[in-house]
């Protein structure tokens, strides 16, 4: 029997029993865990409100072998402190909620494998969160550029410039026009699949902005060619995860 | 066909029915493949006639039991309780999730106005949005401006906050003539627990969630 203290960030919550729930967490130092609060459901409980989505909490686990944190699904949260109430900033703005909520679902399914380190995509979502309650920038663009770092941190960084085939760099100062999914952004005339999407040239210039942490650029853009870079970026986040993301589709820009 | 034979037919068959009910009860909520287990075994030890009695119900309340055509609420006829009742006041709507909550506020005995029952609240992450709630059939009940106070009482925690949110935009433009009033639930803090007890979010939802007292 040992106790374990960890911080993270609350991507989940679901009904377990009675009155408890299993939280989901990604943590700092074991990634992403799935651990019980008994209890937690009753106005009495002394967790209150400090296990809700978005919350970064630090917290103890009351663990019952000698086993990695996350091993089992049911090992108990005993304590929680919050660092942050992220929810609190998010909760009272509609396209908040909706564009964070998304986040988490991305942070979750790019974490594939439970109590593996994932250091990467818990800083990531702690900064997306900051921005996202700073209100300095349109929820949508910080989903979106959350989603195409997630994707890069997991290993599928998309090229919005040179050819995301062949690696050939544009001949004019200008981004390769067509944009194909399954070849993992911007292709040159070579590499250029039958189907594929011809984005505007302001489309492809804001979603390397997002990427590259651009704000200035970004929060420049017009709401058109973040429509259609949106749609780019859930198309190439849809090829990458096994299954769609239901968050996606309800996300209020 | 030997008596083993025939015995191992038998026991085939009852092991079936008996999966079946694991299978079955396993699809109800919050009940996992050990709990369903479990029941099904208290089930087959129980006294037939409590048994039977369960089932009855079971297959009665599927048969008499639907939900009220104007909020939503679990009915015996095409109209709940609360909405037939005249003496309930049709000015003032309390929006809740479910049918429970309903049961939990009409135990409090301090509410007269009638209720609106979502179905559930918006969580985006489960696949539930604005449209999968009962919330066209809320603008419909509020169109005719009969209703002057709109309670939220969604639940306090995260999903139903913004469900709140979500609410009180969509509805905000009724209130611009002073015709409609929205008000939500003062939330959080427990009675007979101490404040320095009461965890951040909660306080601050307390205090975003006051009244003014009369003196
Ligand atoms: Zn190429
Ligand atoms: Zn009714």
């Amino acid at each position: 029997m040992s106790l374990h203290r960890a911080d993270g960030i609350v991507l989940r919550t679901q009904k377990l029993g009675e009155a408890d729930r299993i939280i989901t967490i990604l943590t700092r130092e074991h990634g992403r865990v799935r651990l019980v609060a008994k209890g937690v459901r009753r106005t009495s409980s002394k967790f209150g409100a400090r296990l809700e989505p978005f919350a970064h909490v630090d917290f103890q686990v009351f663990s019952r072998r000698h086993q990695p944190l996350g091993n089992r699904a049911l090992d108990l949260i005993t304590q929680a402190e919050t660092i942050a109430p992220y929810g609190e900033r998010i909760v009272n703005d509609y396209s908040r909620y909706t564009s964070g909520t998304a986040m988490l679902e991305t942070a979750e399914r790019l974490t594939d494998a439970e109590g593996e380190p994932a250091v990467q995509q818990y800083l990531l979502l702690l900064g997306g969160l900051r921005a996202l309650t700073s209100g300095e920038h349109a929820p949508g663009l910080v989903l979106d550029a959350f989603i195409l770092r997630s994707l890069a941190v997991a290993g599928y960084a998309p090229s919005f410039y040179d050819c995301a085939q062949c690696g050939a760099e544009p001949t004019q100062d200008a981004p390769w026009r067509f944009f194909a999914v399954a070849a993992g952004g911007v292709v040159c005339p070579n590499c250029k699949p039958p189907a594929c999407a011809v984005p505007q040239r302001p489309t492809l210039d804001l979603l390397g902005a997002l990427l590259a942490g651009e704000w200035r650029t970004a929060d420049a853009s017009e709401e058109r060619h973040r429509r259609e870079g949106s749609g780019l970026v859930a198309a190439y986040l849809q090829w990458h995860v096994e299954r769609g993301l239901r968050s996606l589709k309800l996300v209020e820009r | 066909m030997g008596r083993d034979a025939a015995r191992g037919a038998v026991l085939a068959v009852y092991e079936g029915v008996v999966q079946d009910l694991i299978d079955e009860l396993g699809r109800l909520p919050n009940i996992g493949p050990k709990s369903a287990q479990r029941i099904a075994f208290h089930l087959l030890q129980a006294d037939p006639v409590d048994v039977r009695r369960l089932a009855d119900v079971l297959v009665r309340v599927k048969e008499t039991v639907r939900f009220c055509e104007l909020c939503g609420n679990v009915a015996s006829a095409a109209r709940c309780r609360v909405c037939l009742d005249p003496r309930r006041d049709p000015t003032v709507l309390c929006v809740v999730e479910e049918s429970k909550d309903v049961v939990a506020i009409e135990r409090t005995r301090e509410f007269r106005g009638r209720y609106h029952v979502l179905g559930g609240a918006i969580s985006p992450i489960d696949g539930v949005g604005p449209d999968d709630l009962r919330i066209r059939e809320l603008m419909t009940r509020l169109a005719d401006g009969s209703v002057t106070e709109l309670i939220l009482a969604t639940d306090p925690n995260l999903e139903g906050e913004a469900t709140a949110t979500y609410l009180a935009r969509l509805v905000k433009p009724l209130t611009a003539d002073g015709a409609l009033r929205i008000t939500r639930l003062a939330s959080g803090l427990p009675v007979g627990g101490d404040l320095e007890y009461a965890d951040e979010v909660t306080l601050g939802r307390a205090f975003e969630g006051r009244r003014s007292l009369d003196v």
